[in-house]
C-alpha cells in the first residue's frame, strides 16, 4: 500500500487530501502539520476577529487520514524515504508532498523582536494581537497591500487608531494602478485610517519596559503604537527543500514541473511553497488547483498545471476592490467618479477589441460581468461597457472561468444546471464547488441561473405561474386581500394543498386579520386552522408559549395540572417549551381556555411562524454574562410572535461569546458583546445544518431590533416557499442582504420598518380569538353530526407512566 | 354573530326527497366553503366536503396513508377540472369524485352519495 505523507496542513493540503480521498486513492494517508490545530480556511482568517470560531474555520478532515499536529517536520532523508520531526518522530514514505505554504516576511529593522510586534498570518498570531490591543490605544500595519489593509481592518476592529504604511507611491501596488490607489485611499482615509504612502521604516521603537512604543519613520518621525504588524510580503516556506538538496528558485519557491513534481520523482510540492515556471502563487484559486493537478498525477493521471489567473476581487473595509488579467495594455479606458469614490479601468488591444485586464475600485461590477472577457473580443466598447455594465444578455464563452478560487468555467456551471437540473445558487455551490471560497462569483452565478437555457420554472403550483416572492408583490402592490381574487386574476382552478398555505402565509404577513377570518380558514393546512400541531394518530399537541423559555413555579404547576387533566403526554422541547401530545380536536379550545385563565397563550410549534427565541440564563445570574440574554429573548419572542413567513424561524440569544444558547444554528442568534449585541443570520439545524453568519456587530438594543425587522422582512418579501433563511442568504449573497438591509441600498427599509410595526401593533392572541368566537368555537368537533362524541379510532397505551397512541395498523387500512 | 357567507337560497336544490337509505348528517351551513367536516353515521367516520361552487362530496375520513381518521381536515382544491382534497398527513391529494389517490392510483378511499335536501346534507351508506 502506498505510504503517502504530507507536510503542513494549509488549506492547500486540505483540497489535496479531499481529491485523494474523494476519488478513492487506495494508500495510507499521513499529514505532519506544525499548528496545533488542522487546517482551516486562511482566507476568512480575519472573519475569526469579527466572531467566527477556529472550529467555524476548520476544515472537516476525511475519514482514514492520519493527522499529527504540532508536528513540523524539520528534515527529509530522500535516500530513505523518511522525514523526521521536531520531536524525533520518524515517518516513511513512498511519495511525499510538500505544502508548506508561505511565512511572512519581516524586514530587518531594529526593535523587530519587541513585544508587541506581530505577524498576521495564523489564528495563534490573532490570538496574540487580540491580546495585546486589548491594553492598546494605536497600532500600525506595515505593508499596504492587500494582506496589510485586512490586518489594519482588523486592528481597528479591534478598537485602535489604526495607521497604514506603505513603501510604494500608493496603497495596493500589486493590484491597483496609481489613479485606483488614490481613490482608495480616499475611502480608507474616511474611515479614520491614517495612510503614509512611500514611507519606511528606520527602526521599532520600545518603551522603559521593552515593549513596542512607536514606529520611527527614516525621517525621524514616530508614529507612537503599542501594537505593530508586520504585512510585507511573504516568503514560500522551502527550507526543507532547500536543506535536502531539492531544486528550489533563485528567489525562493520549490521548483516544480506541469505535474507538479519537485527535482526527486517522488516529491511533489503544492501550493504557496511552489514555484512554478517562476512563479509563486499567493493566492488560494491556483493552489487548489495544483492540489487537483498533484492528486490527479499521484493517482496515475496526466492532469497539467497551466500559469494561473491571479485575479482577485475582495472588499477591504468596506470597499470593493478588484483587479482581472494584465496590468497594462496598448490602449485605456477609464471611467472614475469622484464623488462616490468609483475608479474603474480596462486594458484593450491596440484595435479596442480585445480585453486585456482591468482594475476596479469602489464598484466591482466590470469585474463580475467582463472579467470571464479576458483574452476575448468584448461584446461592446470598452467605454460604453464601463459607463452602462454592458448589455444584459452578454454571451460568455464556455471556456471562461467565472470562479477562479475553484476554477470552475462557465460550461461546467452550465452543464452541470443542465444535468442535475439545479435551480439555485446554493445547488450551483453543492455540484461544482463554484462560489465556496470568496464567494466573490455569486452575482454571476445568479445570471447564469438566469440566463441558462433550463427554464427555472418558477411556478408554485399548477395554478400559479408566480414564484412566492412575486404573489407575495402582487398581493402588496394591488391590496389584494382575499385568496378568491387572487386566483381569479392570477391564477387557475382553486388551488391545492401548496397555493393555499403560501397565500395564506402572505395575507398574514401583511396583516389581513385572524388566520381563521372569511375564506382564510381554508387555505390554512390542519396546523393553523386547528392552531396545533398534528400528531401521527390524528390527536394535536399544545405548546404553551414560554418566552425565552422563563416560566414561574405557578405557571410551571398549571401546565402540570392541565397535562394531567388531559391525560397529555408531556415532553420538554428543544425549543425550550414544554409540549403536551394527544389532544383532540374538542379538547384544544378547553386546553387553551385553562391556559388562558392562569395567564398564558398558547404557542405556534407548527405553521411557518416563529417558533421561539431560546436564551442562556445570561448577565442576571451567570458569572460570565455581559447582557440581559433572558430579557432580550423575551422582547424579541414577544414582537415575533406570530409573524408568518415562508418558512419557520428560530432564534435564540446567548449573554457572551460562551454561547450557551446556540444562537447560530438559528435564523437569527444574538450573542452579547462587552458593547451590545452581535446578530448573526441564516444559521439552521436539521438535514444541512449551517451555522449563522455574523451580519452585524455590537448594536444597541434598539439598533439590534431594527435590523432584524428589516431583515425578517425582506425575507419574507423575497424567499420562496419553503425557503429557510439559510438558503435565501446563500441564493441572495450575504453583502447584497446587509447593503438592503444595513445600507438601505434599495430604499426600502421604511417600508419594511412600517410593514414590521404593522405586525407588531396588530398581534392578538390566536386561541383566546377563537375562545372568544362561538362560530369558531363550532368548528372544534370531531363529528359536526355528534359534537359530544370523541373519535373512537383514537386509543392510547401506556408508556413509561404516560400515554403513546396506538395506531391503526396499516394493512388493516389499506385492505 | 354569524358567518353565513353564502345566501343559502342559492345553494344546489335537489328534487323531492325520496328517503330510504339517506341519512340526514348536517345543515348545509354547517359546512363552509372548500373545507370539509366529519359526521359519524352508524359508527362509519365520513367526511363530508363542500366545494367552491357549492358542489357536495363525501368520502371516508380514514386516510389509507397514515391510518389516521382525519381526511376530513385536508385542504380542498382541485387538480385540473378535477376537485381534491390533500391529507393534512403526508398531502396524498385524492380526487372528491372518485376517491381515487391521484398520487398513487393503486390507493382509494371510499366515496358515498351525498345530496341536499331542503337545507340539510344527506349522505347514504350502504
Ligand atoms: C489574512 C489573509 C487573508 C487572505 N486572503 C486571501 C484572499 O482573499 N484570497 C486568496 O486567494 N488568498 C488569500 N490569502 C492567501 C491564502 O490564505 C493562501 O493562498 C493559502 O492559505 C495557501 O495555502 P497553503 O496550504 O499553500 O499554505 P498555508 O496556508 O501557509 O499552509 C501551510 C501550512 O504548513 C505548515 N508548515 C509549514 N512548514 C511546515 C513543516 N516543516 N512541517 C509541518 N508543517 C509545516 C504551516 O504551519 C501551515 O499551517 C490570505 C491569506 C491571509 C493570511
Ligand atoms: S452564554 Fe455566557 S452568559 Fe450565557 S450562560 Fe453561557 S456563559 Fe453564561
Amino acid at each position: 500500500m502506498t505510504r503517502l505523507v504530507v507536510v503542513g496542513h494549509g488549506p492547500t493540503a486540505h483540497r489535496l487530501v479531499e481529491t485523494l480521498t474523494d476519488r478513492g486513492f487506495g494508500g495510507r494517508i499521513t499529514i505532519l502539520g506544525e499548528e496545533p490545530r488542522p487546517a482551516y480556511d486562511r482566507v476568512a482568517l480575519t472573519s475569526y476577529l469579527a466572531g467566527k470560531s477556529a472550529e467555524d474555520l476548520t476544515y472537516p478532515v476525511p475519514d482514514g487520514v492520519v493527522l499529527r499536529l504540532g508536528a513540523a517536520v524539520t528534515a527529509i532523508d530522500r535516500d530513505g524515504r523518511t522525514v523526521t520531526t521536531a520531536d524525533g518522530h520518524a515517518e516513511p514514505y513512498d511519495v511525499l508532498v510538500l505544502a508548506t505554504g508561505s511565512s511572512p516576511f519581516v524586514p530587518p529593522v531594529p526593535g523587530r523582536d519587541l513585544d508587541g510586534c506581530f505577524v498576521y498570518r495564523t489564528i495563534d498570531d490573532l490570538d496574540a494581537i487580540r491580546e495585546a490591543s486589548a491594553g492598546a490605544t494605536a497600532g500600525v500595519v506595515i505593508g499596504g497591500g492587500l494582506l496589510g489593509l485586512e490586518a489594519a481592518d482588523a486592528l481597528r476592529g479591534l478598537g485602535l487608531s489604526t495607521h497604514v504604511v506603505e513603501m510604494g507611491g500608493w496603497l495596493m501596488p500589486r493590484q491597483v494602478d496609481e489613479g485606483g490607489g488614490a481613490v482608495l485611499r480616499g475611502h480608507i482615509e474616511s474611515l479614520g485610517l491614517a495612510v503614509h504612502t512611500g514611507a519606511g521604516v528606520k527602526e521599532i521603537a520600545a518603551d522603559d519596559a521593552g515593549r513596542v512604543a512607536g514606529l520611527v519613520t527614516p525621517g525621524g518621525e514616530t508614529i507612537e503604537a503599542q501594537v505593530v504588524v508586520f504585512s510585507a510580503g511573504v516568503r514560500p516556506r522551502d527550507e526543507l527543500a532547500r536543506t535536502s538538496g531539492l531544486a528550489v528558485g533563485e528567489r525562493g519557491g520549490i521548483a516544480v514541473d506541469d505535474g507538479m513534481r519537485t527535482s526527486d520523482p517522488a516529491i511533489y510540492a503544492i501550493g504557496e511553497c511552489a514555484l512554478h515556471q517562476g512563479m509563486v502563487y499567493g493566492l488560494v484559486g491556483p493552489c487548489f488547483t495544483m492540489a487537483e493537478v498533484a492528486a490527479d498525477r499521484i493517482l496515475g493521471g496526466a492532469a497539467a498545471f497551466t500559469p494561473a489567473d491571479m485575479s482577485t476581487k475582495l472588499k477591504l473595509l468596506g470597499v470593493e476592490v478588484a483587479q482581472f488579467g494584465a496590468m497594462d495594455g496598448a490602449l485605456d479606458v477609464t471611467f472614475m467618479d469622484p464623488v462616490t469614490g468609483v475608479y474603474q479601468k480596462l486594458f484593450v488591444s491596440d484595435d479596442a477589441r480585445t480585453l486585456l485586464g482591468g482594475i476596479c475600485v469602489g464598484d466591482a461590477t466590470p469585474y463580475n460581468t467582463l472579467k470571464p472577457f479576458v483574452g476575448r473580443e468584448l461584446p461592446g466598447s470598452p467605454s460604453e461597457l464601463l459607463f452602462t455594465g454592458g448589455p444584459a444578455n452578454m454571451e460568455l464563452p464556455a471556456e471562461a472561468v467565472v470562479c477562479s478560487c475553484n476554477n470552475v468555467t462557465h460550461g461546467q456551471i452550465c452543464s452541470a444546471i443542465a444535468d442535475k437540473g439545479l435551480t439555485d445558487v446554493a445547488g450551483i455551490k453543492d455540484c461544482t464547488r463554484a462560489g465556496t471560497t470568496c464567494g466573490s462569483c455569486i452575482p454571476m452565478l445568479k445570471q447564469i441561473l438566469v440566463k441558462s437555457g433550463v427554464e427555472v420554472s418558477k411556478a408554485l403550483c399548477e395554478h400559479f405561474t408566480h414564484s412566492r416572492a412575486e404573489l407575495f408583490d402582487i398581493v402588496r402592490v394591488r391590496g389584494i386581500t382575499t385568496f378568491s381574487q387572487l386566483i381569479a386574476e392570477h391564477g387557475t382552478g382553486r388551488g391545492c394543498d401548496i397555493c393555499k398555505p403560501v397565500v395564506a402565509s402572505i395575507l398574514a404577513s401583511l396583516g389581513n386579520g385572524h388566520i381563521l377570518d372569511g375564506e382564510q380558514a381554508a387555505l390554512q393546512d390542519t396546523n393553523d386552522r386547528y392552531l396545533a400541531n398534528i400528531q401521527r394518530n390524528g390527536t394535536y399537541s399544545v405548546v404553551p408559549r414560554i418566552p425565552g423559555g422563563e416560566i414561574t413555579p405557578d405557571k410551571l404547576i398549571v401546565i402540570g395540572e392541565v397535562a394531567r387533566d388531559f391525560g397529555l403526554y408531556t415532553k420538554i422541547t428543544g425549543g425550550q417549551r414544554i409540549d403536551l401530545f394527544g389532544a383532540r380536536v374538542e379538547q384544544l379550545p378547553l386546553i387553551w381556555k385553562r391556559l388562558v385563565d392562569a395567564g398564558f397563550e398558547s404557542g405556534h410549534a407548527y405553521g411557518k411562524s416563529l417558533r421561539t427565541v431560546k436564551s442562556c440564563v445570561g448577565s442576571t445570574w451567570c458569572r460570565y454574562g455581559v447582557q440581559d440574554s433572558v430579557g432580550l429573548a423575551i422582547a424579541l419572542e414577544l414582537r415575533y410572535r406570530g409573524l408568518r413567513s415562508p418558512h419557520k424561524l428560530k432564534s435564540a440569544v446567548s449573554g457572551c461569546a460562551r454561547e450557551c444558547a446556540e444562537a447560530r444554528g438559528k435564523d437569527f442568534g444574538i450573542i452579547a458583546t462587552e458593547q451590545g449585541w452581535n446578530l448573526y443570520v441564516g444559521g439552521n439545524g436539521g438535514f444541512t445544518p449551517r451555522h449563522a453568519d455574523l451580519f452585524a456587530s455590537d448594536l444597541s438594543t434598539d439598533g439590534l431590533i431594527r435590523v432584524i425587522d428589516r431583515f425578517l422582512m425582506f425575507y419574507i418579501r423575497t424567499a420562496d416557499r419553503l425557503q429557510r433563511t439559510s438558503v435565501w442568504l446563500e441564493n441572495q449573497g450575504l453583502d447584497y442582504v446587509k447593503e438592503v438591509v444595513l445600507e438601505d441600498s434599495l430604499g426600502i427599509c421604511a417600508e419594511l420598518d412600517a410593514q414590521m410595526e404593522r405586525h407588531v401593533a396588530g398581534y392578538a392572541d390566536e386561541w383566546r380569538a377563537v375562545l372568544e368566537d362561538p362560530e369558531r368555537m363550532r368548528r372544534f368537533v370531531s363529528f359536526v353530526n355528534a359534537p359530544g362524541t370523541p373519535d373512537p379510532s383514537i386509543a392510547f397505551a401506556p408508556e413509561r407512566d404516560q400515554v403513546k397512541p396506538v395506531l391503526i395498523p396499516l394493512e388493516a387500512v389499506r385492505s | 354573530m354569524t358567518i353565513l357567507r353564502e345566501n343559502p337560497a342559492a345553494a344546489p336544490e335537489t328534487a323531492a326527497p325520496e328517503t330510504a337509505g339517506w341519512t340526514a348528517v348536517c345543515a348545509y351551513t354547517d359546512l363552509l366553503p372548500e373545507q370539509g367536516a366529519c359526521v359519524l353515521v352508524d359508527g362509519r367516520q365520513i367526511a363530508v366536503f363542500r366545494t367552491f361552487d357549492g358542489e357536495l362530496y363525501a368520502t371516508g375520513n380514514l386516510d389509507p396513508f397514515s391510518g389516521a381518521c382525519v381526511l376530513s381536515r385536508g385542504i380542498v382544491g382541485t387538480r385540473g377540472a378535477e376537485p381534491t382534497v390533500a391529507s393534512p398527513m403526508h398531502k396524498q391529494v385524492f380526487s372528491l369524485v372518485t376517491g381515487r389517490c391521484l398520487d398513487d392510483p393503486a390507493t382509494a378511499v371510499p366515496t358515498y352519495p351525498v345530496r341536499l335536501s331542503g337545507g340539510a346534507v344527506e349522505v347514504r351508506v350502504p
